[in-house]
């Protein structure tokens, strides 16, 4: 009885939502993502990420560079210590304290990710933008360029890039991840702008005389966020896995010092038939972090589609 | 049908266009220039200068271009900084390895794929569907040389059941004819060869299929779903058609044209999949030719090997176009 009437006070709680104006299209969706747990599972891995990044500083009992002696006595080509009393995860190949390094790791696999996906957003909504909102031979030329790039595979794209540096480094990944990431961006907003063009409320705004720059900014990009903000996300996970490939392949930071996921991963690859832990703790880290955001992406992505409004 | 065919590769020609223009633009904005990516930092200026004559990288840049065009077409790549070969003998040497362990890859993705997404869309909601779309979502975030080593680690290393790496044993004198390892030992009888590069097959493709096998059982599993909405299968099944029927003719057939796009679009992604795994089963196919590369700045070899990767990618699009427009025959007419 009781699930009846709340059964039914739902579905006039939705008719009341789906009349009122005040519930947004965002608030709906974000009602719908509170429900879903898939969003919510990559919600707190996610925040998990985040938290551990912010506060790995003082997590962390060692710093990720320092080399312990007591460690080194034991390291060996064919033996890498294990944990011990101040190192609960042991040793990596170079006598750091691998627990501390993959805590403080975190900063840095953050800091690629967001610069890589901040600079390909910008630099893509740019393009895409101006596509978008002067169309005719600039929106040819420019979206023809963007096809070229979309159509090579974007880790064949990425490590081409990469490739161009005599001297790889934490900011020639970051370049080489953010320009896979452009055309996407690009012809994602162009495509939302197009679509937006002939809609009522961007008619009744021309009709009423505001000039163009303020119905690109005020009523076409503000309509567009959801799906660059999906994308924006899936681009973060994106960002982290093609990350660590580059440095798989030895196009990353050669310092064999910087913590970072793909590099430690990277880098224990020799190591790996003595010690294949080294390689499964940062492979986990990014495998998890990749999927919170891939979990929140895509549910995202879900609850802003207008086919699942209800 | 034909008219469709010669238009869209017609339409291919301004891509191939515009990427010989990045490509040269890519080898002119090395640091230094060319030359100094050839002969290194510490070549002489008058070094450097004899160098940009002999290349002509002292002529106007249109007639560079032109030079650099006319060059891709006849196939002269120059020689390999490593090895001194034509990049070109290079490539071909090592091309059969690629392309077999893509293709058995794409197979065994493929074969397990489709059938995995049908089911899942068949017993929505059930236990193989949950576990399908969990299992496929976990392995986008998976980087493909991470299966690799786990499965190196698991099934060669811990088990040894199969070779850790290489294409064949060392100790087995095989014929070449073909290039492709399994192939060769059928052709020639030489079925201990042959079996053995089937052992070492299995690793790397099964890791290399995860690639596409995610996305194919996604696009399958959806295909599916939608085409179960739809009125002919309600139709179809008003008027009494066995339900076998219904699944095969009007489900299934229905629900393979954006599978079969998907599968085409997947074969660029397994060419930079096919990089990551070579080098972690040391595959010794173009994957290995372009790490080696990458490490040693083989400015050549880089260029003729990016050239053929989009060269094969923009072939494949195209192939997947006219499949689809066999397919689908309302393609025809857009």
């Amino acid at each position: 009885m009781t699930e009846m009437l709340t059964g039914r006070k739902e579905r006039i709680d939705r008719l009341a939502g789906d009349a009122s104006v005040g519930r947004s299209l965002w608030s709906e969706a974000f009602r719908r993502m509170r429900r879903s747990p898939v969003a919510i599972t990559g919600a707190v891995l996610v925040a998990a990420f985040l938290l551990l990044a912010a506060f790995a500083p003082l997590i962390a009992p060692h710093s990720a560079t320092e080399r312990f002696p007591q460690l080194l006595q034991d390291l060996r080509a064919d033996h890498i210590p294990g944990a011990q009393p101040g190192f609960p995860l042991g040793s990596d190949q170079l006598g750091h304290d691998l627990f501390s390094r993959l805590l403080l790791a975190s900063q840095q696999t953050l800091l690629v990710a967001v610069a890589a996906t901040v600079f390909g957003m910008a630099v893509g909504m740019l393009i895409g933008g101006t596509a978008g909102a002067l169309g005719g031979w600039v929106d040819n030329v420019l979206m023809r360029l963007v096809d070229v790039l979309l159509s090579f595979p974007s880790l064949l794209l990425a490590i081409s890039i990469a490739a161009l540096f005599s001297q790889g480094s934490q900011w020639t990944v970051i370049i080489a991840v953010s320009t896979v990431a452009v055309p996407v961006f690009a012809r994602l907003l162009r495509g939302s702008m197009l679509a937006q063009r002939h809609s009522e409320y961007v008619l009744a705004a021309r009709a009423t005389g505001v000039k163009p720059a303020a119905i690109v900014f005020r009523h076409m990009l503000p309509n567009s966020l959801g799906p660059v903000l999906v994308q924006a996300t899936l681009t973060l996970a994106i960002s982290i896995l093609e990350a660590a490939a580059l440095s798989y392949l030895g196009l990353g930071d050669p310092n064999p010092d910087r913590a970072e996921w793909g590099l430690m991963l990277a880098n224990a690859q020799r190591y790996f038939d003595v010690s294949p832990q080294l390689s499964f703790y940062p492979a986990i880290a990014i495998i998890v972090v990749a999927l919170g955001f891939t979990l929140l992406g895509e549910s995202m992505r879900e609850a802003l589609d207008p086919k699942n409004r209800r | 049908m034909l008219r469709f065919t010669v238009r869209r590769m017609l339409q291919a020609i301004p891509t191939l266009f515009i990427l010989s223009i990045l490509i040269f633009a890519w080898l002119r904005s090395l640091p230094g220039g060319p030359a100094t990516a050839l002969l290194g930092d510490k070549a002489t200026p008058e070094k450097i200068e004899a160098l940009n004559h002999v290349m002509g990288l002292d002529r106007p840049l249109w007639e560079q271009y032109l030079g650099f065009l006319g060059r891709m077409a006849t196939g002269d790549f120059g020689n390999s900084l490593i090895s001194a070969d034509p990049v070109l003998a290079e490539i071909g040497r090592c091309f059969p390895a690629t392309i077999e362990l893509s293709i058995v890859a794409l197979l065994i993705a493929v074969g397990a794929g489709i059938p995995l997404g049908y089911l899942a869309a068949r017993y929505r909601g059930g236990v193989l569907d949950n576990l399908t779309v969990g299992v496929s979502l976990i392995g986008v975030a998976v980087p493909v040389f991470f299966t690799g080593l786990m499965l190196k680690y698991v099934f060669a290393i811990q088990l040894g059941w199969l070779p850790p790496s290489g294409r064949l044993d060392p100790q087995i004198d095989a014929t070449h004819i073909t290039g492709f390892a399994v192939l060769d030992g059928l052709l020639t009888g030489e079925y201990d060869a042959a079996w053995d590069a089937t052992l070492h097959l299995i690793l790397p493709a099964v890791a290399l299929s995860s690639i596409p096998m995610a996305a194919i059982v996604r696009i399958t599993r959806a295909a599916v779903l939608d085409v179960l909405n739809e009125d002919y299968v309600r139709t179809a099944n008003a008027k009494g058609l066995d339900a076998r029927t219904v699944r095969g003719r009007h489900v299934l057939r229905n629900a393979m044209l954006p599978v079969s796009t998907t599968v085409g679009l997947q074969i660029g992604l397994l060419l930079a999949g096919a990089v990551l795994t070579e080098k972690v089963f040391n595959w010794g196919g173009i994957g290995s030719l372009i790490a080696q590369g990458i490490e040693r700045h083989d400015y050549p070899r880089l260029q003729a090997l990016i050239l053929l990767a989009a060269l094969v990618y923009v072939v494949m699009n195209l192939l997947v176009d006219i499949s689809y427009a066999i397919i689908d025959p309302r393609v025809r007419v857009r």
